[in-house]
């Protein structure tokens, strides 16, 4: 079956499969690999996206089950003028990642909460990224990053 | 994973009729189903997603009832009960991560009825009443084991609705690595009235602490059931808790619910 | 971040953000799995799903008519090559030489553990490839033997056998050093204490957040192969693919490892994985692609520790060390990854002296075979095995003879007037300052506040505690000479080219691999700095056979201490062939030649050429003397360390029990570490933050559970438990004792290992203490991980 929807702003459709899997959609038939498979258990986070302003694990949810929606990646949070949007900055200012690969789901899953909560304290964050796993950074520096990104004091984050 | 014709109905009459299909199986948020398919746990023919109905969404307060639609997810809970049944707001927003909250729904989780899930305390705690296509069902006769409900085939949970009661409280101790309740325990009080139901710790599914609800009927403070022993017997033996283990953390997690009612 | 390395902006200890970070904030990294190639095919392995089984028969026909199937391997297909090779021979105590069964590309005659893959499909797409999977294994027989699981019972056991030339399933009984164990038994004897402690360091899963993946090309046209893989050191790994497994000529294999989502040494080894790929691409002319699904990582990516230790300690009633003893049953599982044999010997017990003036010590190590994941080298590699030991018994003698934990290892500190100080198991500390980082991390965790947080926390019904660990490691990896007495068949160099291009800027290949450490950062820094050129002009590379020179990869700590040292070297040669180019171009001699700030100048005089100026003419010799100069600027060094490197430090935990439940938080982790100089503080910190992390899973939350059949019981997150954001705090990480390396001329040590070395028994220290501290006397020590049911249990008794 077709199906259409609006990815990072651009209408985007293509041919799935009942089982085809958002992830799976965006990744090998839009070619937009920024958004990363770590597990088969809906667990890691690392697939996270925004569907309809919402941050979803892209790997549980079918790509049928959210036709017409928009859906926006990793590759739809820079600045229109290509430079580093806040969060992502923020990531980059704080060393927030390592090898880069749960990155793109927490960039996703703390614009979300940063949307909905943009002084968060230390403890929401920690709570807020349950369902990204990093195995790099031992989190202290995405915390960091995110409370930066919310414009908040993060000297607070002994180093 | 099998492939399967996906549907999405509008109306709740068309979903019905389209689980009348051979190896039809309802799709809610999928955040439990999707991960077993992925196993071949599941393996359906066609997949009826209910996310498309409208009437199965949303959460309305009247008469000292909350109303909350099969399809409402955890996260719309969170936010709706928040001012009138904080209770289900704090269970709600505490179930898995902000990811699946934004997906998974109530009537997923009530009708799966897996042993560590949240809802099923609450449901059952608050003596809630589980409406479906065909009936109303007490939530003292829906829970049987398990994994197992009063659900038959082709019944669809429609809404669950819960009388607010006058204070509750949902208290879990998350397993280390799923973060599902390795023993959690909703309170919910009403009047001199008491109920205590238990998710995580029993091979029976959720249960109803009978002892702790009459030790706090008598007296609604969390020392009533500080010194109370529970059975170890029946309860769930895994790599995260023995069976004395759970039965500890009933206790300990009752009387701290209670402090937070 | 200290002041002064704030105040830098570029060059040698400035914070400098990664360039990398660009790429993967915006989506554009390129990981294996998000490269296409036209005509792709999708291998799919059939794994065991018996700890232990004998092949009886494998049915391919029925999965071989299946839609989209192109071919399907068995073991039968390989078991004319080569088998994976273990990197490391080690001697057992009578002197003869370990046991080293074949590992084959695929199992073939038996599977040795629940994940053996015995068969691979290939196909049209992944879900065509899957389904025939489940037809294979449906039609294939393999007769169930007892599984062996338990290493003790494995190595009693003389009819069960994993491999079945192996009768006792000991891979070798090491002693080290076994000359000294008369001397350490009369110690023992004679001693005025011995405190005994029994350990399990738990056997964890590495879970680099990127599973592993391979793709293999091949190309009939010039008979070339291609491999991409997620890979921590691509040259071994075609080393190991070419000249031992399938038979390749090295020079027609290239081997690609892209961007890498982590390793922690998961992916220093080659699997068989990577060699069926290959194999199949050449079979079919069409490039073969596998991805591993996390379950598939869970069983079949090298697991990490998993030993049993007994260790005692004899010493003085004032807490003066006389000796450690120790005798550990370590795992490998059933067959011997690339460096399993190394891991619980060469790393693990010659670090048995930890920092301590401690005259003997001998350490035993049986290494088992066993029903399970082959066991390996993660983060750390035996000297977290090692510290863990050596500080959990400390803190027990401590606690035995009423001593205090601080002051006993003070007395016991090696000083700094010592140095270099040889340890009675083998190895030269070439410098430090134990004593410094001690007092510094005391400093920074407010140890005289501790006891108003203590009784706050009582107040609340909480218990709290706190844990020192004072660590020291061997890494920076490693002198070839050294290895090589010690049994080791490669050599531990690096290696880098520098090229310099006729427009003047930079490529530099580096034989270190990032996946995650800011390698593309850090070198560029450093090139920066010694050539006088800006950062950007400079561009490393790395993990591409075909571009860099033969380096040996990324681990043990190594990547700055050996690659980036053999990076300066080639600097120096490019910096001395550069003087020759404007002796020449200046009309002077090149012993009168400078060179500052990216300027050659004749020593004295106005005269100068910039770095550009001699580059563009070394590429445009118009009148070059050819006889005496040479045209192009491009230099390679390989470097081989003379020594280890020695990083240490003192950590710190502070933790609260809730007695109710037995669930632990962290509440305060202090780390002050000695990594000698630093290149770039907000990437050591970061490397600290990310061991110390993983050492908290260790300690709290992470298990590897098979049962007594062998089946995985931890083989998802859904039961594996992996730290969290909410399970960690903010960690207080301090650099600033800085003893720098005196053997190579960075002066750096490494500090990629250290967090995950030094914070496991420094957590258990501080659950032990705050047990002690709440009246509950009678726990002496809790296996990791430390879990709120073990701790409940323990305060049941």
């Amino acid at each position: 079956m077709k199906v259409s929807l609006t990815v990072n702003g651009k209408p985007m459709s293509g041919e799935v499969e009942g089982r085809t899997l958002l992830s799976t959609f965006l990744r090998e038939t839009l070619s937009l690999t920024g958004t990363h498979i770590g597990c088969d258990t809906s667990q890691c986070g690392a697939c996270t996206v925004h569907v309809d302003g919402k941050q979803v694990k892209s790997c549980t949810i079918f790509a049928a089950d959210v036709a017409g929606a928009q859906v926006t990646t990793i590759e739809g949070m820079a600045n229109a003028d290509g430079t580093l949007g806040r969060v992502q900055q923020a990531f980059q200012d704080h060393h927030g990642l390592q090898c880069g690969f749960c990155t793109p789901g927490m960039v996703m899953a703390s614009a979300a909460l940063l949307a909905v909560n943009p002084k968060p304290t230390e403890a929401e964050v920690r709570h807020h990224l349950e369902g990204n796993i990093c195995r790099c950074t031992g989190y202290h520096n995405i915390v960091k990053a995110v409370m930066a990104a919310s414009g908040q004091d993060v000297s607070m984050a002994a180093e | 994973m099998q492939n399967f014709d996906f549907v999405k109905p509008a109306s709740v009459a068309e979903a019905v009729a389209a689980l009348g299909a051979p190896g039809a199986q309802a799709l809610s948020g999928g955040q439990t189903l999707i991960a077993s398919m992925k196993q071949n746990l599941a393996a359906p023919s066609v997949l009826v997603s209910l996310t498309g109905i409208a009437a199965l969404k949303g959460v309305s307060v009247a008469g000292g009832v909350m109303t909350v639609g099969a399809a409402t997810t955890h996260a719309e809970v969170a936010k709706a009960a928040a001012g009138v049944f904080p209770g289900l707001a704090t269970l709600a927003g505490g179930i898995g991560d902000p990811a699946v909250r934004n997906r998974g729904t109530i009537g997923g989780s009530v009708a799966n009825n897996d042993p560590a899930a949240c809802y099923p305390s609450a449901v059952l705690a608050c003596g809630a009443t589980v409406v479906t296509n065909r009936r109303e069902i007490a939530a003292d006769d829906f829970f049987q084991g398990m994994f197992t409900t009063a659900l038959e085939e082709g019944e669809i949970i429609v809404a669950v609705r819960f009388p607010i009661p006058e204070r509750a409280a949902y208290a879990k101790f998350e397993q280390p690595a799923s973060r599902f309740s390795l023993t959690g325990v909703f309170v919910a009080k009403y009047g001199a009235k008491v109920r205590v139901a238990v998710t995580g710790a029993s091979n029976d599914g959720v249960f109803r602490w009978s002892e702790g609800e009459a030790a706090l009927s008598a007296n609604y403070d969390a020392s009533a059931v500080k010194g109370l022993k529970v059975s170890p017997d029946g309860m769930i033996a895994d790599l995260h808790g023995t069976p004395a283990y759970r039965a500890n953390l009933v206790a300990v997690m009752t009387a701290r619910a209670v402090a937070a009612s | 971040m200290p002041k002064d390395f704030e105040a830098k902006t570029s060059g040698i200890g400035a914070p400098m953000k990664r360039r990398e970070d660009i790429r993967f904030l915006t989506g554009r990294g390129v990981y294996t799995d998000d490269l296409k190639i036209a005509g792709q095919t999708y291998a799919v392995f059939v794994r065991s799903q018996v700890a232990h089984g004998r092949i009886k028969a494998i049915n391919t026909e029925a999965a071989a008519a299946m839609p989209g199937v192109l071919a399907i391997f068995t073991g039968e297909d390989f078991k004319d090559v080569g088998g994976n090779p273990a990197g490391w021979l080690i001697k057992s105590r009578n002197g003869e030489p370990m046991r080293e069964p074949k590992r084959p590309v695929l199992a073939h005659g038996k599977v040795r553990h629940v994940g053996d893959a015995y068969a691979a499909i290939v196909a049209e797409t992944y879900e065509q490839g899957r389904a025939a999977a489940q037809q294979l294994a449906d039609d294939t027989d393999i007769e169930e033997l007892p599984a062996i699981i338990d290493m003790k019972a494995a190595a009693a056991d003389a009819s069960n056998r994993v491999h079945d030339e192996i009768p006792d399933n000991l891979c070798y009984d090491w002693g080290w050093i076994e000359d000294n164990r008369a001397k350490v038994e009369e110690v023992f004897a004679k001693a005025p204490h011995v405190t005994t402690l029994e350990l399990v360091n738990n056997r964890l899963v590495p879970n680099a957040m990127e599973p592993r993946a391979s793709i293999g090309e091949y190309f009939p046209g010039t008979g070339d192969y291609k491999l991409t893989t997620t890979s921590q050191n691509p040259h071994l790994t075609r080393l190991l693919v070419a000249a031992f497994v399938l038979g390749i000529p090295e020079n027609k294999l290239t081997v690609v490892a892209p961007d890498v989502g982590g390793g922690f040494g998961s992916k220093i080894y080659h699997y068989g994985e990577e060699a069926l790929v290959l194999a199949a691409a050449k079979k079919l002319g069409r490039p073969v692609r596998w991805t591993a699904e996390r379950s598939e990582s869970f069983l079949s990516d090298a697991h990490g520790r998993d030993h049993v230790t007994k260790i005692e300690l004899a010493c003085e009633k004032d807490g003066t060390f006389l000796a450690f003893r120790t005798e550990t049953y370590a795992n490998v599982g059933a067959y011997l990854s690339n460096f399993a044999t190394v891991t619980p010997t060469f790393l693990h017990g010659t670090l048995m002296a930890g920092p301590y003036k401690v005259p003997h010590v001998y350490v035993n190590v049986k290494t088992v075979f066993t029903n399970t994941a082959p066991v390996d080298a993660y983060r750390g590699a035996g000297r977290p095995e090692a510290t863990f030991s050596l500080e959990r018994v400390v803190d027990q003698m401590c606690r035995e003879l009423g001593l205090d934990p601080f002051e006993v290892r003070r007395k016991n500190f090696i000083t700094p007037d010592m140095f270099p100080y040889t340890t009675p198991v083998g190895l030269a500390y070439d410098t430090g300052n134990y004593q410094a980082t001690l007092d510094k991390v005391i400093e920074i965790a407010d140890v005289a506040g501790f006891e108003a947080r203590r009784q706050a926390s009582a107040k609340k019904g909480k218990l709290r505690g706190l844990g020192l660990s004072t660590w020291i490691e061997a890494c920076g990896i490693a002198p070839s000479h050294l290895v090589g007495i010690l049994g080791a068949r490669v050599g531990l160099y690096d290696a880098a080219t520098v090229r310099v291009n006729a427009t003047g800027n930079i490529s530099i290949m580096v034989g270190a691999h990032s996946h995650g450490q800011g390698h593309e950062t850090v070198f560029a820094q450093i090139a920066a700095e010694k050539l006088g050129v800006p950062e950007s002009s400079i561009e490393i590379v790395h993990g591409d056979t075909s571009k860099i020179p033969f380096g040996m990869g990324s681990y043990g700590s190594r990547s700055l201490a050996v690659c980036g040292v053999a990076m300066t070297k080639a600097i120096d040669k490019i910096v001395a062939k550069g003087k020759k180019i404007a002796a020449h171009m200046l009309e002077a001699s090149e012993a009168d030649i400078t060179f500052e700030a990216g300027k050659f100048q004749v020593a004295g005089t106005d005269k100068a050429k910039t770095f550009g100026e001699i580059a563009f003419s070394a590429y445009v010799p118009h009148n070059y003397p050819l006889e005496t100069l040479e045209p192009g600027l491009e230099e390679t060094a390989f470097y081989d360390p003379a020594n280890f490197t020695y990083p240490a430090g003192a950590y710190l935990c502070e933790a609260e029990v809730d007695p109710d439940t037995g669930k632990v938080t962290i509440e305060a982790f202090h780390c002050a570490d000695d990594f000698g100089n630093v290149m770039n503080p907000m990437i050591v910190e970061g490397q600290v933050h990310g061991g110390v992390g993983q050492g908290i899973g260790q300690a709290l939350l992470e298990s590897t559970t098979y049962d007594e059949t062998g089946q995985l019981l931890t083989g998802s997150y859904m039961d594996y438990a992996m730290p969290r954001a909410s399970d960690v705090p903010f960690y207080n990480v301090d650099y600033s004792c800085q003893t720098p390396c005196t053997h190579n001329p960075l002066g750096v040590k490494g500090c990629g290992e250290a967090g995950a070395i030094g914070s496991p028994p420094a957590v258990v220290n501080a659950v032990i203490d705050a047990l002690h501290r709440g009246g509950i006397t009678h726990v002496k020590h809790i296996d990791m991980p430390v879990s709120p049911q073990r701790v409940w249990a323990a305060i049941q008794g």
